[in-house]
């Protein structure tokens, strides 16, 4: 199995390791849902070095990228600005889903899904050929994600005073530069927060101040639960290749207002003239119980089901996503161990800067 | 990790721990070690009291964060009782496995049964391995 620069941290910190994909990833370093609570109310910290880093060069980048993404890369004109975007096929199925970084105009960074990894560096590859791009993998790097309300503060103060200037000034979903250490206020729990990409050697030391800074060590099960109630999908579960943005309630970072010719658009285009068969909301159980991914979800419109689910840490509720027909509405029951059960279907995000959205509860 | 195994205790290779009283019932709950496996408990399923189950068969349902695991009667007989303290506080499986977390009490059906039951040095054992 794969190790990251800080298996020996985590070790350290009494981490539950499992295996993630051909990685050993910690799930968590004692209980999931005090780390859960920790990253909402205070800070937390999740080794995310499995992800890809990879860097495309070449005067054409933008070309290429205008190409290959659904979302529109002339949104990105300030560097260290960051775009999520999905990567389609021509079916419009999505092949990942990335966050792209502008760091100028011949070079942008992707960090991309660790479990897509291959069959993503593929299509990277082949659909750059004819834009004579490179693509470099970064293997050298490490990734810590620093989340919660007291994050930002917790990191600035072991930055010197000039970059946490900087820092201070800089807008969420941007990023940058601090010698090779590269900070993007981006995140997967919605909270505010950094995501560093550092030199694989300095990260156990950036751990061990960031826990000295009272930081909190979180797995990979809080990262699931946190997510989940923030409204962010999962590739594998909440997308992938059979289903296109505009079923999977992603259309918002689809770039279709002027005539860009992305992979996938023409797709998009015919599934719109023919009608949406379905999308995806987000499911609240009514009582007690837990919602799983694959659970059958009843409307009056007819059938659905769910494709992530868990027990929400801070609504003390289970909650899920589910795909289920264009014209179900708010009422639903969801099959558990064959009883059916009354839920209602929401609009995602759950939780948002540690408080339950309005009208999810 | 050593998990705690209370010796006066007989357990199921299932993970389930019994506690035979003098009234020819038992306390039935998950070991430590299968509570640290499942992760933080948030919602357990119990059998209904009156309902008859054989050894081996699939009782209740532990609901941790991470996912649903069937707990199975480690000894045949009626369920008397369901520990209704769970309902609101399931993490009591997690904090006290062998105490307030217990899952259900069972009337035995065959006494017998028990002697098939692993004892405290054979469970720890089975977890070496």
């Amino acid at each position: 199995m794969r190790k990251t620069p800080l298996h020996n941290a985590h070790l350290a910190a009494g981490a539950r390791m499992v295996d993630f994909n051909g990685w050993e990833m910690p799930i968590n370093y004692g209980s999931q849902i005090d780390e859960h609570h920790q990253v909402r109310s205070s800070a937390g910290m999740f080794d995310v070095s499995h992800m890809t880093v990879v860097d495309i060069r070449g005067p054409q980048t933008r070309a290429f990228l205008s190409r290959l993404l659904a979302n529109d890369v002339a949104k990105l004109h300030v560097q260290g600005k960051a775009l999520y975007s999905c990567m389609l096929n021509e079916d419009g199925g999505v092949i990942d889903d990335l966050i792209a970084y502008y760091m100028d105009d011949q070079w942008f960074r992707l960090v991309v899904n660790s479990t897509t990894r291959d069959k993503g560096l593929a299509w990277l590859e082949r659909q750059g050929a004819e834009f004579s791009v490179a693509v470099t993998e970064h293997h050298e790097l490490a990734i810590i994600a620093v989340q919660g309300p007291q994050a930002r503060e917790k990191v600035h103060a072991l930055m010197p005073g000039a970059v946490v200037s900087e820092l201070d000034e800089m807008k969420p979903f941007n990023a940058l530069f601090h010698g090779q250490t590269y900070i993007a206020r981006t995140g997967y729990t919605g909270e505010d927060g950094y995501e560093i990409m550092l030199p694989a050697e300095e990260a156990e030391g950036l751990w061990n101040r960031l826990l000295e800074q009272g930081v909190t060590p979180c797995g990979l099960g809080a990262r699931d639960t946190l997510r989940l109630e923030a409204g962010m999908h999962l590739y594998g579960q909440d997308m992938d290749e059979s289903y296109t943005p505009l079923v999977s309630a992603l259309a918002w970072t689809v770039g279709m207002k002027d005539e860009r010719e992305f992979i996938g658009r023409a797709a998009l285009e015919q599934q719109k003239v023919q009608g949406l068969p379905g999308k995806m909301l987000g499911l609240v159980l009514d009582g007690r119980g837990v919602l799983r991914p694959g659970q059958k979800v009843i409307t009056p419109a007819g059938e659905g089901i769910t494709t992530s689910g868990t027990f929400s840490p801070t609504m003390q509720r289970a909650i899920a996503y589910a795909r289920v027909p264009w014209e179900a509405g708010e009422t639903c029951e969801v099959e558990i161990r064959g009883k059916l059960l009354p839920a209602r279907l929401v609009r995602p995000p759950f939780v948002r800067n540690g408080k339950v959205c309005e009208g999810i509860l | 990790m050593m998990s705690e195994i209370p010796s006066n205790l007989r357990y199921r290779e299932s993970h389930e721990w019994v506690r035979v009283e003098d009234n020819g019932t038992a306390v039935v709950g998950i070991s430590d070690h299968a509570q640290a496996a499942l992760g933080d408990m948030v919602y357990v399923e119990l059998p209904e009291p009156g309902m008859s189950y054989e050894q081996g068969e699939a009782c209740t349902v532990v609901e941790s964060v991470k996912a649903a695991s069937d707990a199975y009667a480690p000894v045949s007989g009626e369920v008397i009782e369901a520990n209704g303290l769970l309902e609101d506080s399931p993490e009591l499986v997690n904090t006290d496995p062998y105490g307030e977390g217990w899952l259900f009490k069972i009337a035995l059906s065959n006494p017998s049964e028990v002697d098939d039951l692993l004892d405290a040095d054979a469970y720890a054992a089975l977890q070496e391995d």
